[in-house]
């Protein structure tokens, strides 16, 4: 079995994942005609449909391949991660879900209008929800890069150049109606991807007399750090407030991700909207049961000392390592399909929700500006839907790449420090006011961004301020709550005045006809 | 200037008096008005509907923080708990790695059974004081 026939296995299976999503999308389309369905697939999707969305969506490369790597090289205190990206869910469940779909907004900023009635706040959260999509996106597409490097040897741009296209051709031609199916297919088909090729390997694991990971790295105090928590660092305290970090990140990150709220709005009210929520945690939860079984046969398989296989790809080059032979190759060629179908899902809804906002903030006013009403909405978002994928396709281009999940963990981390507060107390306290909602965002979004940068530019070595600095969020959140509440409490006179009707439209079940309010 | 005589054919003076019926009793509002309005009353009722599910929340959350947050904590207090194998299994891996997804699954579950139950006993109640 020649590297050649690897080459064509993944190749087939990786076009067979690009003209499924394109042919769905396309069998969509038919349905897609108002700018409503554009946006929020007119807001008549059931909640089974859309939970198989939401996690197709939500599911990207950086938890169908670098979780696995995390594991692989950490061990256990990187079984947090997909704890985390699930335990999100929980508050986004209890604390905004319904809520939020009740609030009638199609995105974040619309939300921070309803909510704040104030356009500088408005365009403040939109700058964010576009930053932190472009920092979502950057990873995605030099992944899809190196993972088709790593299956075939063709050169980053191919797979780069591969999910761009098809996913600029399936947002921008059919928006979310279109979408929302494919993403709902590509649910079943990354956890498919990922778990046939999972129970092979263990039943062959097994047959073998289940091997420990000692026996091959060599037993010895690295596996020790290895297999516990809490023992990486030579400082124990760092590594709990890493762990402690990582969990904040994640579960409030979760909230304020771009592509994950505006899913929200596509229910058709709010209990069906907490409905949803339950199910997603179902579906990614059973997800992430298979992750830490590539992480763990990695270290039997694939042994750290030799290898010269990048952690984000120990998921792609395990099963061509474990069985050489046919079923080895085409193992990995159903997981190099299922990897892309993760970039595509993830990038297709970042795009969809980016080029949303910027359709609607930036282009929309110019336009209207510029032909005198004559352009359709339908055209604005087309035309956003390009700038939203040019700039992280240029970063991608232009920039070292840190990491799948590193990455994605950042714009947790920014996410969190930002939008998740702006929504968590605009949903819950009415004294929030408009100067302390935006200071917040402000003061919150500043420190989570210098940190960000010195992390990825400067990268300090290891110390209390290095650790600080790549794991913002546990000091961010909190400076940018507390930022929010004292500027509120000193500016009571900048206190929205209709915030007891967005309240009662925020909290009052859809049984009670508020003839104001809907 | 001095007033005009009345004229011959102008009706006889009569005294007005308290009407016989009893005052007609003012039109119910029904308590969406209230709501839509925003009274006083209706901020009541909906600060009242608030209060119970943001304490629905805030159980969940705490619950969440102590579930998740004690583990790590626990890992780091006892350094025995790190390594404990249960047949053979190592039980932090199996916790984190596998445990924890339905035991959150089921805690979801519950909220969303208690907030529907929260928000019908709302509705039931403004239609029948509507």
């Amino acid at each position: 079995m020649s590297d050649q026939d690897f080459k064509a296995f993944a190749v087939v299976a990786i076009l067979l994942v690009c003209a499924a999503t394109l042919v769905v999308g396309a069998y969509g389309l038919r349905f897609s005609r108002t700018t409503s369905d554009f946006y929020v697939a007119s807001r008549q999707v059931g909640p089974g449909r859309n939970a198989s969305a939401i996690s197709g969506e939500y599911l990207s490369a950086a938890s169908f391949l670098g979780v696995a790597g995390l594991i692989y090289e950490n061990g256990f205190d990187s079984l947090w991660f997909p704890v985390g990206y699930t335990a999100g869910y929980v508050v986004l469940l209890v604390l905004v879900a319904a809520p939020l779909r009740r609030s009638g907004a199609y995105t974040i900023p619309d939300f921070a209008e309803i909510r704040m009635q104030s356009t500088g706040v408005r365009r403040m959260s939109a700058a964010l929800v576009v930053a932190i999509g472009w920092l979502y996106l950057l990873p995605q597409f030099q992944g899809a890069g190196l993972s088709l490097q790593s299956v075939t040897g063709w050169p980053t741009w191919v797979g780069t150049v591969i999910v761009v296209l098809v996913v600029v051709l399936g947002v921008a031609a059919g928006g979310m109606r279109s979408i929302t199916l494919v993403q709902a297919m590509q649910y079943w088909l990354k956890l498919c991807a990922l778990a046939i090729p999972a129970f092979v390997l263990l039943w062959l694991w097994k047959s073998q007399g289940a091997p420990g990971p000692q026996e091959v790295v060599g037993a010895g105090e690295s596996l020790r750090e290895w297999y516990e928590p809490l023992t990486r660092s030579t400082d124990e305290p760092l590594s709990l407030y890493s762990t402690y970090s990582t969990l904040m990140a994640l579960c409030l990150g979760t909230m304020g991700l771009p592509h994950v709220l505006v899913r929200f709005y596509t229910n058709p009210d709010g209990p069906a909207a907490r409905r949803t929520t339950t199910v997603v945690i179902g579906l990614i939860g059973m997800f992430y049961l298979f992750p830490p079984i590539y992480g763990v046969l990695g270290r039997v398989y694939l042994p750290l000392d030799g290898a010269e296989v990048a952690a984000d790809q120990i998921v792609l080059q395990l099963p061509r390592a474990a069985l050489p032979g046919l079923t080895g190759e085409l193992l990995s060629a159903i997981l190099a399909g299922g990897a892309f179908a993760a970039f595509l899902s993830t990038a297709s809804g970042l795009v969809i929700s980016i080029a949303g906002v910027i359709a609607q903030d930036v282009l929309r006013p110019t336009l209207q500006r510029v032909t005198a009403g004559d352009s359709g909405l339908i055209q604005s978002f087309r035309l956003a839907t390009v700038i939203a994928v040019a700039v992280p396709v240029a970063a991608a281009v232009f920039t070292a790449p840190l990491g799948l999940a590193r990455t994605v963990n950042l714009a947790f981390a920014i996410a969190a420090s930002t939008l998740a507060p702006l929504l968590l107390l605009g949903v819950w306290w009415r004294r929030l006011s408009t100067t302390g909602a935006f200071a917040g965002l402000l003061v919150g979004g500043t420190l989570a961004t210098i940190a960000t940068i010195v992390t990825v530019v400067v990268r300090p070595e290891n110390s209390w301020l290095a650790t600080a600095l790549s794991q913002p969020a546990a000091w961010c959140i909190p400076a940018s709550f507390a930022t929010s509440v004292i500027v509120s409490l000193l500016t009571p006179d900048r206190i929205p005045s209709g915030v007891s009707r967005t309240m009662a439209r925020l909290h009052t079940p859809e049984g009670v006809e508020l003839s104001s309010v809907r | 200037m001095r007033p005009l005589p009345p004229p011959d054919d102008a009706p006889q003076r009569v005294r007005v008096t308290s009407s016989r019926r009893a005052p007609a009793a003012p039109a119910r509002r029904p308590l969406q008005t209230e709501l839509d309005e925003q009274t006083t009353l209706g901020e009541v009722y909906v600060r009242g509907l608030m209060g119970a599910q943001f304490r629905l929340a805030a159980s969940i959350i705490v619950v969440g923080v102590l579930g998740l947050g004690g583990l790590p904590l626990l890992f780091w207090i006892v350094p025995a708990t790190r390594s404990l194998r249960v047949l053979d299994w190592p039980i932090a891996w199996l916790l984190v790695g596998v445990v924890i997804y339905p035991v959150t699954v089921g805690v979801a579950a519950y909220y969303v059974r208690r907030a529907d139950r929260i928000e019908a006993d709302f509705t039931e109640m403004v239609e029948q004081q509507s």
